[in-house]
């Protein structure tokens, strides 16, 4: 393959600081979305900064996961779909014709909102991606497996069954068996499609720690239906409503003081 | 220690006894279960009789001889006759089979379910084509292996390779095995898109967004999930095909051989064809008839150990993936 098409999103010389000040990482610009004739998402523009944890909230049918979507072009399995206006992530537009989808999937990863662990065993399911991508030594993947899965905070409870089947995790393993397959190729964006909405609350509290775990290494975009998770773990939010997004700012003002009606309607409680 | 009282909203307890028994005797509901059950003692019935005829019948005449000798010309002595040849025919041409009609068929079904547009004019053709094949009488798939393997391919071939002698256009076990390869393609393509179907859609989205490309998808994680389904549908492809003798009677099977077929160009003898000929083509019928039980007998244990064959290697698929995978 020549040049990868989206550039390395973190220039070598910069600090952490100056790229919070310099562009951001995921610049949505006036983005709509039709499923055949009807429009999913209206005019919407975002502009989301790295290393951020990022909530989309909204009632069901919002378009907040088709938007998450969008952004791993996962919509594109989908016929009928026609986007318009622009994604950038790293300043390229990931609708760009010659966008290769799969070095974006690299580096833009997704955990879904029902654990979908491979049929495999726990180390294939991380091994999967590796191998994907070239990895092939055994000492390095077993390397790798082993820190995906601490950071995964899974390694403890797995480390003695790494060849029997993911299928015999509880809920929450296997949701953070995924976490830990999507980190295993080091992408830079990870998108969370209610990844805790089918877990218990300790497991769901076990995947939100994770998560401001994860926030050093990784920026985090989370699609959440849980007021209080979104309030827990996220910088900024974003609340959708009927494919527009009404409101998008810091967390604590979205919650405590928001400008919109609608949004404080939804995050009191009074409809959604 | 203080009593508890039930507080005062609380509904009084009843006290009347309620009956949910029905008073009435139910005759629909009575007659209908009934019916049901004599419909299904109804079938097993008759598969119980046919099969316990042959088994009667037929155990008797069976030996290591029959088993394992290649008659003479003359196979309708019940001392000398054997069914091995007919025993070597049928298995091959089953085999040689399964071994074009599960890529063939498996391929097929990839496109109809991971790459075709579900709605689209193309993918409704195919899929009512399929349908329609599997309703073709099996005569007719005979007809079509005469007239396109044998009559056209065959002879295409022995004019390109062969100087117009005739090696591949005459009846011979590859064409045989093609054509029963078309006749059950449509079995295999429907358990292999059922299979495929089953699978999560998650897996795929999951193989998708770490950058695994479609054909990755479908190569590491959507077929080793679906190969019991496809082996389900060989099963059925094989039980269909062992005993069908119409589409072979144009196109391979032979009255008698001298010898075991050794190469897919030559003629062969065939299980389910030489029980048409030892019911029909016998001096004396009286004679013929515990080797004619033999035969059917044979014919139904050989498919049998097919299966058997088949759903053992399935089974041990299933409890791999289970485990591991």
């Amino acid at each position: 393959m020549a040049e990868p098409l989206i550039p390395k999103l973190t220039t070598p010389a910069t600090s952490a600081a100056t790229a919070k000040a310099s562009a951001p990482l995921i610049e949505i610009n006036n983005l709509s979305l039709h499923y055949g004739a009807s429009k999913a998402l209206k005019d919407i523009s975002l502009k989301l900064e790295e290393k951020v944890v990022t909530a989309f909230i909204g009632p069901s049918g919002c378009g907040k996961s088709t938007l998450l979507r969008c952004l791993n072009r996962m919509n594109d399995l989908i016929d009928n779909v026609r986007i318009e206006g622009t994604a950038k992530i790293g300043g390229h537009d990931i609708y760009d014709r010659d966008v290769d989808v799969i070095e974006l999937r690299k580096r833009v990863g997704m955990v879904f909102q029902k654990s979908n662990p491979f049929p495999k065993s726990i180390y294939e399911n991380v091994a999967y991606g590796l191998r994907l991508h070239g990895m092939k030594a055994k000492s390095n993947l077993d390397a790798r497996i082993e820190e995906c899965l601490r950071a995964s905070a899974l390694w403890d409870e797995v480390k003695d069954r790494l060849h029997s089947s993911a299928l015999g995790l509880s809920g929450g393993q296997q949701q953070r068996l995924c976490i830990a397959r999507a980190i295993a190729i080091k992408p830079e964006i990870i998108l969370m499609d209610e990844p805790a909405s089918a877990l218990d609350p300790i497991a769901t509290s076990r995947v939100e720690d994770l998560i401001l775990d994860l926030k050093k290494d990784f920026t985090i975009v989370i699609v959440t239906h849980n007021m209080q998770q979104a309030a827990r773990i996220s910088d900024q939010t974003a609340f959708f409503y009927i494919g527009e997004l009404v409101e998008f700012g810091a967390t604590s003002k979205i919650f405590t003081n928001p400008t919109q009606k609608r949004t404080e309607d939804y995050v009191t409680g009074r409809f959604g | 220690m203080n009593t508890l009282t039930p507080p005062e909203y609380l509904p009084e307890p009843r006290t009347e006894t309620r009956h949910f028994r029905a008073e009435k005797f139910d005759f629909w509901s009575f007659f209908f279960s009934g019916l049901t059950g004599l419909a299904t003692l109804f079938i097993l019935g008759i598969l119980a009789t046919i099969l316990l005829n042959i088994l009667v019948n037929g155990w008797s005449a069976i030996s290591w001889h029959f088993v394992s000798t290649i008659p003479k010309k003359d196979f309708f002595d019940a001392n000398t006759t054997g069914v091995l040849p007919m025993i070597v025919g049928t298995a091959f041409r089953v085999i040689v089979m399964t071994i074009f009609v599960i890529p063939v068929g498996v391929i097929t079904a990839i496109y109809l379910t991971e790459y075709a547009a579900n709605t689209s004019l193309i993918t409704r053709i195919i899929r009512a084509a399929v349908n329609n094949l599997a309703g073709v009488p099996s005569i007719v798939f005979g007809l079509f292996g005469l007239g396109f393997f044998i009559n056209f391919v065959g002879k295409n071939l022995d004019a390109l390779l062969h100087n117009s002698s005739a090696v591949w256009g005459q009846p011979a076990l590859i064409w045989a095995s093609l054509t029963l390869a078309v006749m059950t393609l449509p079995v295999v393509i429907v358990a292999t898109e059922e299979s495929l179907k089953a699978i999560p859609p998650g897996l795929r989205e999951a193989s998708l967004a770490l950058g695994a490309t479609k054909l990755e998808t479908i190569l590491k994680i959507v077929l080793p999930q679906a190969l019991p389904g496809i082996m389900t549908g060989g099963i059925l492809a094989v039980s269909r095909a062992a005993g069908e003798v119409a589409p072979i009677l144009f196109t391979g099977v032979a009255y008698y051989m001298a010898s075991l077929p050794a190469h897919l160009s030559d003629q062969f003898m065939d299980l389910g064809y030489h029980i048409f000929v030892l019911s029909t083509q016998s001096p004396n019928i009286e004679q013929t008839r515990p080797i004619l039980y033999a035969t059917v007998l044979v014919l139904l244990m050989l498919t049998f150990a097919l299966n058997i064959v088949a759903i053992l290697i399935r089974a041990r698929v299933r409890k791999k993936l289970r485990a591991l995978g």
